[in-house]
């Protein structure tokens, strides 16, 4: 196995992460690439709490993940690599050659606009996701695996809530 | 089960995916009537700074020192355990039930604290698997 989805997702570890795709893709470890989280330990222990306990999770700051993850490609078990915004994905989409990535959660915030239910973007990471993929990365939108994957450029033209 | 307000005094949020908890607390209502001893959160939508923010407001405005919540890993259980680390004196309950949300309504303890986490218990309790056999 290897990690099995990379998804950018504003909640980091939560039911759908640990539960909706962690379980049917039998997941066993979750790499989690955060800054803030990386630097708290009373953060990490919130996620850790957080999964079953057959489920781990690693904690890396954005500038060391990069030189993990080969690492982590080779685990016989199956992970997730997660990050909380799209500009730390982009950054490992560069410097580790991920391939396929997941925008699973990017919710409301001031200056964002509402593109699928669960997606919500600044022209600004329009334009990043737009990069990632210009890397050579297949980039789609999917909540949970019984939902559609719904490709970049047509997440880029939907319009929800309008 | 009222103040000098007449508002009920023993007070929680509850909060979870979708409409879990608008569904438990009108279940509640029409079980007991107590419907308006619980404050149903939905979080469709929200970003996590978003759902603390929620909660936050919500816990002031109700005077509620408890937060049932649906699932330990949910964000709204993640956003519950930050807003309530600054909250002395609070209770998180996560993987509530409706036997469990009754017991807390019903409850004759007047402290919110002791009576959710007696009601943690009933509702663990209340989970019985019946049949299953050839």
């Amino acid at each position: 196995m290897t990690l099995v989805l990379n998804r950018i997702d504003d909640r980091l570890i939560h039911g759908q992460v640990v539960v909706g795709w962690g379980q049917p893709l039998d997941v066993r470890f979750i790499v989690l690439v955060d800054d803030t989280v990386a630097a708290s330990e009373w953060e990490q222990e919130l996620y850790r709490m957080g999964v079953p306990p057959e489920m781990e999770v690693r904690f890396h700051p954005t500038a060391d993940a990069a030189g993990h993850l080969d690492a982590y490609r080779t685990e016989a078990r199956a992970g997730i690599l997660l990050t909380g915004d799209i500009a730390t994905m982009h950054r490992l989409v560069v410097e580790a050659g991920v391939r396929d990535v997941n925008v699973g959660g990017i919710h409301h915030r001031a200056g964002r606009v509402q593109h699928l239910r669960y997606v919500f973007l600044t022209p600004a990471e329009q334009a990043a996701l737009r990069e990632i993929a210009a890397q050579g990365a297949v980039v789609t939108a999917q909540d949970v695996p019984a939902a559609r994957a719904v490709p970049l450029e047509e997440l880029l033209a939907s319009r929800e809530g309008a | 089960m009222s103040s000098e307000s007449g508002a009920p005094s023993r007070i929680a949020l509850v909060a979870g995916h979708a409409d879990f908890a608008a569904g438990l607390v009108s279940a509640v209502e029409a079980i007991t009537g107590h419907g308006d001893r619980l404050v149903p959160i939905q979080v469709r939508g929200l970003c996590g700074d978003d759902i603390q923010a929620l909660l936050r407001q919500k816990l002031s405005e109700s005077g509620a020192r408890v937060i049932f919540t649906d699932l330990q890993a949910g964000s709204c259980t993640m956003a519950a355990r930050r807003v309530l680390h600054d909250v002395p004196g609070s209770l998180l309950v996560a993987g509530a039930n409706l036997p469990m949300l009754l017991d807390f309504v019903l409850s004759p303890i007047a402290d919110p604290v002791a009576a959710a986490t007696t009601a943690a218990e009933r509702g663990r309790a209340a989970v019985t698997v019946h049949g299953g056999k050839p």
